[in-house]
C-alpha cells in the first residue's frame, strides 16, 4: 500500500520536474518566472518538507507493526542460526525440548512468529521477501524479527548480506502449515532415525563427524539432516529439484554444485556405501 | 556549432599582443622541463590533467569489470565467471569506481580549474598536489594490479568484518584493499587540505567570498567534508589491518571486539562520501547551466546555504545504511527523518537551476543535453532514495537489486552526466579545440538509453526479491528476462562511452581551434589563451564586478593588472584575506622538483612493505618520509625579513611573509581538523566497545598508576606551555627546549602506560587502549620533532620577530598534542580506575 503511494507520488514529482525543465528550456514562447522566494522557498523547501513529513509519519506507523512487542499474543518462537553458508533453525518450545533442523523453517500459519537471529561466523541477514522485513545476523549481537504468514504455503528466504563465496546459495524455505498439520510436522521431525537401517552404519561412519540425523541430538559442524528427505532444497538452493536421485547426485557432485562450501569432497567414498547413505537419507522423512 | 552565442569576436582578446618578453619570461619561470623532467612537474595544469586522465583510465577498468558482472548475470545458472572470481570482480568494480575514479576525477578537475577560476596562477601547495597524484597513481596501481595477479579484494567494497577478518579472508586479498586504499586516501586528504587553503587564501584581488564562482563554494564545502569524512575510514582500515596482521581484536566479538564498529566507521565515511561525489558534480551544473541560460545563477546565496546544510546533514545519516542491523526504535526514526531532510537542500538547488533557465534565454548545446540527462536520472534516483529512507520499505529492499538501481541512478545521474557535460564544456580549454557536435549527441543517447534500460529493470528485479552480490540465480523466478535486458542494455551504454572516447580523440586531432571564451562564460578560466599557458594569467585580474572573461582578458594579457612582472626568479601569485579578498601578501611558489615523487616512493615503500609484512623495511620507509618531510619544510622560507614589493595597480604587499597569514598556517589547521576527526573516531570506537560490544568489561584491567598519569600530564602541559612561551620570550630557544623535554617525558610516561596494559591480542580493551596510547605517543613525537626543528630554524636564522611562522605552527601542533594527549591519559588511567571494583 505504502509502496503504491510512494511510486505514484514519485512518478508525479518526476514528471512535474521534467515538465518544468522543458518548459524552462523553451524559448519560442514567453515564460513566466516566479520570484526567487516562491521558487526556492516554496517549491524547493516548503513543498518537499510537507511531502516528507507526511511520508515520515506513515513510515513510522507502518514500521511499528514489524517490531517485536508485547501485544497480548504470545508469538511462536524460533531461532535462526546463520553459518557460512547454511541456516540452522531451532524450535525451543516444541514438545518440551529444542529441535534442531536446517534449510527449512516450519511455522504455524496465521500466528505471529518471533525469529531470534544469531550469527556464528560472519554477518548474514535473515530475509523472507514475501513475509516482509529482514534482520541482520551479527556475531555477538542476537537480533529479533517478527513475521507472520497469513496463509499456509511455501515462502523463499535467503541471506541478504554478502557473506563470502557461497552467499548466493545460502537460501532457505519457510513453510507455513495450518495449525494441526504443524504439530504433525514437528512430531515427524522429532522422530529419531531408524537405527537398524542398512545405511545407518555407513552414515555414522562417513557423515557422522559433521552431521546428526536426529533433531533432538545436534552435533557436528554441518547441518542437522533430520527430515532431510522432505526438504525441497539441498545446499541452500544449490540443488533445487526433488528428483529421486538427488542425494546421490549431491554426494558425488556437491563441489561443483556449491563450490567453496565447507563440506569435504566425497570422492573416496565407495559407490556402494554412497548408495546406502543416499537411501538412508531418503528415508529421513 | 550554429547558435553559439558570441559576446565578442573570436580571438578578440589576442588583438592586443602582450608586452614583448612578458609571456616568454613567465613561461621560463613557470614552465616544466621536458623529458624525464616531466616527472618533476608541480604545475597545477599538468597535475590536474594527470589526475583526470588517470581517473578516466580507472573508469574504463571499472567499466570493464561492470561488463563482466552483467555478462555473468545475463542468464540464470551461468557458469561464465564462477563464485570466487565474481566476488573479486564486484568488489573491485565498487572500489575502483568510488576510490579510483569518482573522487580523483573531481580532485583533478579541482586542481586543474580552481586556480584558473579564482584568478590565480597555481594552488597554494603545488608540490603537495604532485605528491597527492603520485600517491593516487601508486596506490591505485597496487589495488588494480592485485586483480591481474588474482589476489584482488573479494569481501565487497564495504569490507564488512568479520568476513574481511583473517579467519574468513585468509591471503592478502583484504590487505590489498586496506593498505592500497589507505595509500590512495593520503592523496584525498592532501587534496582536501590543498583545496580548502587555496580557495580561502589564493584568489584574485577583490574576489570576496561572496563573489567567488559558485564552483569554488562547492569545492570548499566538499573538501571540508573530506577532511572530516575520510579519517574514520582511514582509522577503520588501520584497526582492521592491525587485527589481521597482529591479532588486535577490535572487531572480534569473542574477544571484546564488535563487527558493528567497522560498520559505523565505514558509513561515517561512506555516506558523506556520496555527497562528496555529488557536490562537485552539482558544482559543474551550477557553473555550466547559467552559461547556456545566458543569465547568472538564480539564488547564489540560497545555494551556498543549501550545500553547507547538505554537508552537515550528510554526517547525520550514516546509520541509514544499517537499518537492518537491529537499531533502537527511536534512533531509526531520527535517522529516517534526517535521510529524508537531505532531499530539501537538493530540491533547492534543482529549483534554482530551473529558475535560472526560466529567467534566462536558454540556448541548447551539447553540454545542456547531458545536463537534461542528469536532471531526469538524478531526480529519479533521489526519489527512490526517499523511498529507501522509509524504514519498513528499506527492510524489504535493502541489499536487493533495487538498491543497486538506486545507487547507480544517484551516482551515474548525479556524477557521471554532469561530468560529461563538464567534459564537453571544458574540452576546448584542455585541448584548445571545439567539440564535434554529432558524435557527442550520439554518445549521449547511447549512454542515456543504455543506462535507463540497464537500471530501470533492476528496480523490479529487486522488488521481485533478487539480492545483491549473488553470482547466479535460479531460472523461473521472474528475474530472467529483466536480467537479460539489463545486460544487453549495459553493453549499449558501454558503446556510448567508447564513442565518447573516440569523439575526444577526434576532437583533439581534427576539431577546429577554439576561439577565446567560446561559450560566453562567466568565469575567469576563459580569460586566458587556449590551451592555457603554464602561468595562467600574464597578470592577475582585480575583480571589482561581474566576472566577464572577455572584458577582463585584454587587461590581463597585457600585464596591466596585478603581478604583471617577473623578478628575482620568483613564481608569484597573490595571497588574499580569506573573507574580503583584499591582497595581503605575494606568495612565492616552488618550481618543478622531484621531491614529491621521492616522498611518494617513500610512502609507497611504507605501505607496500606493510602489505608483504616486511615491517623493518616499512619502518625504513616511514623514516624516509620523515626525513623528506623535514627537507621539504626546510626548503621554504627566507633568512631575511619579507620585502614590501609593488603588485601593480598602485598597490604593494609583502613577498612571502612568514607569519600567521601564511597558507602553511591554514594548512596545518586543516590537517589538524582531519586529525581531530581521526581522534574523535578513535575515542568513539573506544567508548563504543565499552558500551555496546559483547564480552565487556574485560577480564583484566591495569592497576591504577597515578604517578604515570601525573608524569604524562606534566609532560604534556610542559610541551604546550614551552611552545606557547616561545612566541613571547626574547629568545625562543629555551622555551622550545622545555617543550621538547616535556614531549619526551610524556612519551616515556605513555610508553610505560602502554607497557602496563593487558595483552593487546587477548581482549579489545588492551587493543583499543594501546591504539589510543600509540596515537598520543605519535603526536608527542611530532611535537618533539617540531620543537627540535624550530630550534634548528631559529639557529639557522629563519625566525625573526616578523618571521615567526615556525613558532606559530609549533604552538598549534604542541597544543593539539597536549589536548588529545590529556584526553588519552584520562581514558587510559581514569576509566579503568572508575570501573574497577
Amino acid at each position: 500500500m505504502l509502496w503504491w503511494w510512494m511510486l505514484g507520488g514519485a512518478t508525479v514529482i518526476l514528471a512535474a520536474v521534467m515538465g518544468l525543465l522543458f518548459y524552462a528550456l523553451r524559448t519560442d514562447t514567453p515564460r513566466r518566472a516566479p520570484s526567487t522566494l516562491m521558487l526556492l522557498g516554496g517549491a524547493g523547501m516548503a513543498l518537499p518538507l510537507l511531502v516528507l513529513t507526511l511520508l515520515l509519519v506513515f513510515s513510522l506507523r507502518t514500521g511499528e507493526a514489524l517490531l517485536p512487542r508485547a501485544n497480548g499474543e504470545t508469538p511462536f518462537r524460533v531461532e535462526a542460526h546463520a553459518r557460512q553458508w547454511w541456516w540452522e533453525f531451532i524450535y525451543p518450545d516444541v514438545e518440551g525440548r529444542p529441535l534442531h533442523t536446517a534449510g527449512e523453517l516450519h511455522i504455524p500459519a496465521g500466528r505471529a512468529v518471533e525469529v531470534r537471529v544469531v550469527a556464528h561466523d560472519v554477518i548474514h541477514s535473515f530475509w523472507v521477501p514475501r513475509l516482509g522485513g529482514k534482520m541482520d545476523a551479527i556475531p555477538g549481537h542476537p537480533n529479533r524479527i517478527r513475521l507472520q504468514a497469513d496463509a499456509p504455503g511455501t515462502y523463499r528466504g535467503q541471506c541478504a548480506e554478502f557473506c563470502g563465496v557461497q552467499h548466493t546459495f545460502m537460501g532457505f524455505l519457510v513453510i507455513a502449515h495450518a495449525e494441526d498439520r504443524f504439530g504433525e510436522r514437528m512430531q515427524a521431525l522429532a522422530r529419531p532415525p531408524a537405527a537398524d537401517h542398512p545405511g545407518a552404519a555407513d552414515f555414522a561412519a562417513s557423515c557422522g563427524a559433521c552431521h546428526s540425523a536426529d533433531a533432538r541430538r545436534p552435533h557436528g559442524a554441518g547441518p542437522n539432516l533430520a527430515g532431510v528427505a522432505s526438504r525441497r532444497w539441498l545446499g541452500g538452493g544449490a540443488l533445487a529439484d526433488d528428483a529421486p536421485d538427488r542425494f546421490i547426485r549431491w554426494i558425488a557432485r556437491h563441489p561443483e554444485l556449491k563450490p567453496g562450501s565447507r563440506e569435504p569432497d566425497h570422492a573416496l567414498l565407495p559407490a556402494d556405501a554412497a548408495g546406502r547413505i543416499a537411501r538412508f537419507l531418503e528415508d529421513l522423512r | 556549432m550554429s547558435g553559439t552565442p558570441q559576446r565578442s569576436e573570436p580571438g578578440a582578446s589576442t588583438a592586443n599582443p602582450p608586452p614583448p618578453g612578458l609571456d616568454g619570461a613567465l613561461e621560463a619561470l613557470w614552465g616544466t622541463p621536458r623529458g624525464w623532467g616531466r616527472l618533476s612537474a608541480v604545475n597545477h595544469t599538468i597535475v590536474g590533467r594527470r589526475f583526470i586522465v588517470t581517473a578516466f583510465v580507472f573508469f574504463a577498468i571499472g567499466g570493464l569489470l561492470a561488463m563482466l558482472i552483467r555478462a555473468q548475470l545475463a542468464t540464470p545458472a551461468n557458469a561464465f565467471l564462477g563464485a570466487a572470481v565474481y566476488n573479486q570482480i564486484f568488489t573491485m568494480h565498487g572500489t575502483v569506481m568510488m576510490f579510483l575514479f569518482a573522487i580523483p576525477m573531481f580532485e583533478g578537475l579541482a586542481v586543474y580549474l580552481l586556480p584558473k577560476m579564482l584568478g590565480a596562477r597555481d594552488l597554494a601547495f603545488p608540490r603537495l598536489s604532485a605528491y597527492g597524484y603520485w600517491c593516487y597513481l601508486f596506490g591505485g596501481a597496487l589495488v588494480v594490479g592485485s586483480l591481474v595477479l588474482g589476489v584482488a579484494p573479494d569481501s565487497g567494497w564495504f569490507m564488512y568484518t568479520p568476513l574481511s577478518s583473517r579467519p574468513y579472508s585468509p591471503g592478502i586479498h583484504a590487505d590489498v584493499w586496506l593498505i592500497g586504499i589507505t595509500f590512495v586516501e593520503v592523496s584525498a586528504v592532501a587534496a582536501a587540505v590543498e583545496i580548502v587553503v587555496s580557495v580561502l587564501k589564493v584568489r584574485a584581488a577583490g574576489m570576496a567570498l561572496n563573489r567567488m564562482p559558485i564552483f569554488a563554494w562547492y569545492l570548499l564545502v566538499t573538501a571540508g567534508m573530506m577532511l572530516v569524512g575520510f579519517p574514520p575510514l582511514i582509522l577503520g582500515s588501520i584497526l582492521l589491518e592491525l587485527e589481521r596482521a597482529f591479532g588486535w581484536p577490535f572487531f572480534d566479538p569473542l574477544r571484546g571486539g564488535d563487527p558493528l564498529l567497522w560498520q559505523h566507521l565505514f558509513w561515517l565515511f561512506g555516506h558523506p562520501e556520496v555527497y562528496i561525489i555529488f557536490l562537485p558534480a552539482a558544482g559543474v551544473v551550477s557553473t555550466v547551466l547559467p552559461v547556456f541560460a545566458r543569465r547568472p545563477l538564480v539564488g547564489y546565496s540560497w545555494i551556498v546555504v543549501s550545500i553547507i546544510a547538505m554537508a552537515f546533514l550528510s554526517f547525520g545519516l550514516w546509520v541509514h545504511h544499517m537499518f537492518a542491523v537491529g537499531i533502537p526504535h527511536l534512533a531509526l526514526g531520527f535517522f529516517s527523518a534526517a535521510s529524508m531532510m537531505v532531499a530539501i537542500p537538493t530540491a533547492v538547488q534543482i529549483f534554482a537551476w530551473i529558475g535560472t533557465l526560466l529567467r534566462g534565454r536558454p540556448v541548447f548545446q551539447l553540454p545542456m543535453l547531458f545536463i537534461c540527462g542528469f536532471f531526469f536520472i538524478f531526480v529519479a534516483g533521489g526519489l527512490t532514495g526517499v523511498m529507501l529512507a522509509v524504514v519498513p520499505f528499506d527492510w524489504q529492499v535493502h541489499d536487493t537489486h533495487f538498491v543497486v538501481a538506486h545507487l547507480h541512478y544517484v551516482l551515474i545521474g548525479g556524477f557521471l552526466f554532469p561530468m560529461m557535460a563538464g567534459a564537453y564544456y571544458w574540452l576546448p580549454h584542455f585541448t584548445g579545440r571545439m567539440p564535434v557536435h554529432h558524435l557527442g549527441t550520439a554518445s549521449f543517447w547511447l549512454v542515456f538509453v543504455g543506462f535507463n534500460l540497464t537500471f530501470l529493470p533492476m528496480h523490479l528485479t529487486g522488488l521481485l526479491g533478487m539480492p545483491r552480490r549473488v553470482y547466479t540465480y535460479a531460472p523461473g523466478l521472474g528475474w530472467d528476462a529483466l536480467n537479460l535486458l539489463s545486460s544487453v542494455a549495459s553493453f549499449v551504454m558501454a558503446i556510448g562511452f567508447a564513442l565518447f572516447v573516440v569523439d575526444i580523440a577526434l576532437q583533439r586531432r581534427f576539431g577546429r581551434p577554439a576561439p577565446a571564451d567560446p561559450w560566453g562564460a562567466g568565469t575567469l578560466e576563459w580569460a586566458m589563451p587556449l590551451p592555457p599557458p603554464s602561468y595562467n594569467f600574464a597578470s592577475q585580474p582585480a575583480v571589482d564586478g561581474p566576472l566577464e572573461p572577455t572584458r577582463l582578458a585584454t587587461a590581463i594579457m597585457t600585464g596591466e593588472q596585478h603581478l604583471g612582472v617577473t623578478r628575482n626568479g620568483w613564481r608569484e601569485t597573490l595571497g588574499v584575506d580569506a573573507a574580503t579578498g583584499r591582497p595581503d601578501q605575494v606568495l612565492l611558489l616552488p618550481g618543478p622538483t622531484f621531491l614529491p615523487l621521492w616522498m611518494a616512493l617513500a610512502t609507497g615503500t611504507f605501505f607496500v612493505s606493510a602489505l608483504f609484512k616486511l615491517y623493518l623495511l616499512s619502518l625504513a620507509g616511514a623514516a624516509a618520509v620523515l626525513v623528506l618531510a623535514i627537507l621539504w619544510l626546510w626548503s621554504m622560507g627566507e633568512r631575511r625579513d619579507p620585502p614590501l614589493v609593488p603588485i601593480g595597480l598602485g598597490q604593494s604587499a609583502l613577498a612571502g611573509p612568514a607569519d600567521r597569514r601564511s597558507p602553511l598556517h591554514a594548512a596545518l589547521a586543516c590537517t589538524l581538523v582531519a586529525d581531530a576527526s581521526f581522534f574523535a573516531s578513535l575515542a568513539f570506537g573506544y567508548a563504543f566497545l565499552w558500551v555496546i560490544a559483547p564480552n565487556w568489561p574485560p577480564p583484566a584491567l591495569p592497576a591504577p598508576s597515578p604517578a604515570l598519569a601525573a608524569m604524562a600530564a606534566a609532560g604534556l602541559v610542559a610541551t604546550t606551555l614551552g611552545a606557547w612561551r616561545a612566541g613571547r620570550a626574547r629568545s625562543p630557544v629555551a622555551p622550545l627546549a622545555l617543550s621538547a623535554l616535556g614531549a619526551a617525558v610524556a612519551m616515556g610516561a605513555l610508553a610505560a602506560t602502554i607497557d602496563r596494559l593487558p595483552s593487546v591480542s587477548a581482549h579489545a580493551y588492551g587493543a583499543a587502549s594501546a591504539a589510543l596510547g600509540a596515537y598520543a605517543l605519535f603526536h608527542c613525537g611530532l611535537a618533539l620533532v617540531a620543537a627540535l626543528y624550530t630550534i634548528a630554524r631559529v639557529r639557522a636564522g629563519f625566525v625573526s620577530p616578523v618571521r615567526h611562522l615556525a613558532l606559530c605552527n609549533t604552538r598549534l601542533l604542541a597544543g593539539y598534542a597536549a589536548v588529545t594527549g590529556l584526553i588519552v591519559v584520562a581514558l587510559l588511567h581514569a576509566v579503568p580506575a572508575m570501573v574497577a571494583p
